[in-house]
């Protein structure tokens, strides 16, 4: 081949990998304008502050937002206790010991398994069988037994604990092992090191992890199809306290949810058509919520990592 | 340290405060004050290995949880799934012999679940989700691996902090926006380019479903890249090799195993996505080649059935054994996508 030749090949597929790239990015911006020009138009106090009304075709979309928020929340609650204790086992105790090993590589599996798989199982394990077996257990009439929002929190949890342990893990193993060090030497046990000198070190990776899984969460909708999500709910999912008179997220209770909103309202509602400007400010809603969550999660990561360096 | 110590012998403190412990050797009743000491000070250090012991296994109980819920999402799968095989002929999963419009018996694969007697051939399901995973694979793996090629050899640090960001905030996105995109617009602008006759096909759902795995492909290849060692670059660089030649045949060729890992994890997520398949492809159970068909896969089956049947009938449990299945096929390529990674991180460390 002549060198001409070759310096044109050069150029020619530096072009097109940089072509490529810029592709991804362009698809991704004509994501993010067309829904903004689409559903800017229907976003006012009213549409975030208002339930649906005539039968979803009007009104807002606060029990979704509402729905989601209580779910992430319910989620991330029961996740972290979970992911960062397996993520601190992990990097501070197992090493590369055989269960270590096995434990990476089921956090690998559980994070390559289908959303949908982790519905069927939220119906099977959660709702059917420790739902129905605690309504067994205690004679109670259907009531743990059935789609409920904790169950969905639950499946949702177990879906994000794989990023929760991966970026735990991540920050830990950030932390200098001569910080470790130091602190042995002065006589701290194990525990002690761990709480006193590597979390509040990893403090700001962990919190990076919860934020990307909250965005995650929020914008899974397979797991929560038959775990809890209701297409319309007259209520919001409260139960007030008799005599207090103070509300609390009740978790045995169905719920709306955004994603799941603009599915069903896309795909089943009465007029698809009609309610398309609806839909469209639904996904603005929804986009910007895991947006911010990521771009903070993005910026935090950077600033850790520049810190840490 | 010593703060634990104060605490856990209160009581020796406390008494010691009664005489004066100018020296260790003065007396308290029958002991030495010394001695006392370093009794509390054993018990203190027994506690603190029983609090060792217990956070320790509170903590291998966090680790376990992983390895236990992957058995349970196992268990429970195949458990309903297997008994899809007590209620349904296995041949029937094939196909069944049916009555065309001439009264002849010919052997057909429907999945037709509803209906007097229900058909549960996985054939039509199984051919829909290969239909849209192999056209997404080979999107995504066009672009994926030229963007983690970009992203780790061509691209300035600068452009790459900026670049990455934005290729991770598309992974962000949720599917089911990318599905109702993929539905309300993206189906209208290629029926009206490519005139298909299904405006809803397996082709509009792969595009959807190659944006999810584009970011996958991206930012492992790019790993996989910035793993090679710099020697075989300058090495490369040294024969006189431009900076094209060098990526194709030194760096991409060194760092292949992680772009292969790349492409089979995708493969298995193009396989699992459920919410742009269940908007974007139509969702009928054709048997069919042709990606401008409408299609469902069996992840939409399972998305659009489960929350109608009655649990425990014929449908539910053929809806598990889908879902057993599609957990198996996923579970087989990221194990193979994992041994590959493993083998390529010993190879390196060599």
């Amino acid at each position: 081949m002549s060198i001409g030749k070759r310096k044109i090949f050069n150029t020619f597929f530096q072009g097109v990998c940089r072509g490529m790239a810029f592709l991804v990015i362009a698809a991704l911006i004509g994501i993010l304008v067309k829904v903004v020009a689409n559903g800017a138009g229907v976003i006012n106090p009213g549409f975030l502050w208002k339930a649906p009304t005539a039968g979803m075709t009007e009104g807002g979309i606060f029990p979704a937002i509402f729905g989601t928020v209580c779910i992430t929340l319910l989620m991330i609650i029961l996740a972290i206790p979970v992911g960062v204790s397996a993520a601190i086992y992990l990097t501070e105790y197992a090493g590369k010991n055989f269960f270590g090993r096995i434990i990476r590589a089921s956090i690998n599996n559980l994070a390559g398994v289908p959303s949908i798989v982790f519905g069927l199982f939220g119906v099977g394990f959660f709702v059917l069988f420790v739902g129905r077996g605690i309504d067994r257990i205690f004679g109670l009439p259907l009531l743990f037994g059935q789609p409920a929002m904790i169950w969905a929190a639950a499946t949702l949890a177990l879906l994000v604990l794989p990023v929760i342990i991966v970026s735990t893990e991540e920050a830990l193993n950030s932390v200098p092992v001569s910080l470790r060090e130091a602190a042995f030497a002065l006589g701290a046990t194990k525990w002690q090191v761990v709480r006193n000198v590597v979390l509040p070190q990893a403090r700001s990776g962990i919190l990076t992890g919860a934020i990307l899984s909250i965005s995650r969460g929020a914008g899974e909708t397979a797991p929560i199809l038959f775990t809890g999500c209701a297409y319309f709910l007259p209520r919001l999912p409260v139960y007030t306290i008799p005599y207090a008179h103070i509300p609390v997220i009740n978790p045995l209770d169905q719920f709306m949810e955004l994603s799941y909103h603009i599915f069903i309202m896309a795909t089943q509602s009465t007029d698809a058509a009609a309610t398309r400007p609806i839909q469209y400010g639904t996904t603005l809603v929804l986009i910007a919520l895991t947006f911010l969550l990521n771009l903070s999660a993005i910026i935090f990561r950077i600033y850790f990592r520049k810190r840490s360096r | 340290m010593n703060n634990d110590l104060k605490s856990s012998n209160s009581g020796a403190s406390a008494t010691s405060s009664n005489v004066s412990s100018e020296s260790g050797l003065k007396r308290f009743g029958d002991k030495r004050i010394s001695d006392i000491l370093v009794e509390s000070r054993r018990a203190s250090v027994h506690r603190q290995r029983i609090q060792e012991f217990i956070i320790e296994k509170l903590l291998f109980a966090g680790g376990i949880a992983a390895i236990v819920f992957i058995a349970l999402i196992f268990i429970f799968l195949f458990k309903e799934g297997i008994r899809a095989f007590f209620l349904i002929k296995p041949i029937e999963f094939i196909g069944t012999y049916i009555l065309d419009f001439d009264d002849n018996r010919i052997f057909a694969c429907m999945w037709q679940p509803v209906g007097e007697s229900g058909k549960y051939s996985i054939i039509p399901l199984l051919i829909g989700s290969f239909l849209v995973a192999l056209p997404a694979t080979v999107i995504s793996t066009v672009l994926g691996v030229g963007c983690g090629i970009y992203l780790a050899e061509i691209a300035s640090i600068r452009i790459r902090d900026i670049v990455k960001p934005a290729i991770e905030l598309l992974a962000g996105i949720p599917t089911v926006v990318i599905g109702f995109l993929c539905l309300t617009i993206l189906a209208t602008f290629i029926q009206n380019v490519l005139h298909t006759t299904f405006r809803l096909n397996a082709f509009v759902g792969a595009i959807g479903v190659s944006l999810v795995i584009i970011p996958v492909i991206a930012s492992i290849t790019d790993d996989a890249l910035r793993a090679v060692p710099n020697e075989l670059r300058e090495a490369s660089y040294g024969l006189g090799a431009t900076k094209w030649e060098t990526i194709w045949k030194a760096v991409v060729p060194a760092g292949i195993s992680g772009v292969t890992a790349s492409i089979i994890l995708g493969m298995g997520r193009a396989l699992g996505e459920t919410m742009i398949v269940i908007m974007a492809t139509g969702n009928a159970a054709l048997v069919t080649g042709n990606i401008f068909s409408s299609v469902r896969t069996m992840t939409a089956t399972i998305a659009a059935e489960l929350g109608a049947v009655p649990q425990g009938g014929e449908q539910y449990c053929a809806l598990f054994l889908v879902g057993a299945i599609l957990f198996f096929i996923t579970f087989a390529l990221n194990l193979i996508a994992e041994i590959i990674i493993s083998r390529m991180r010993k190879k390196l460390r060599l």
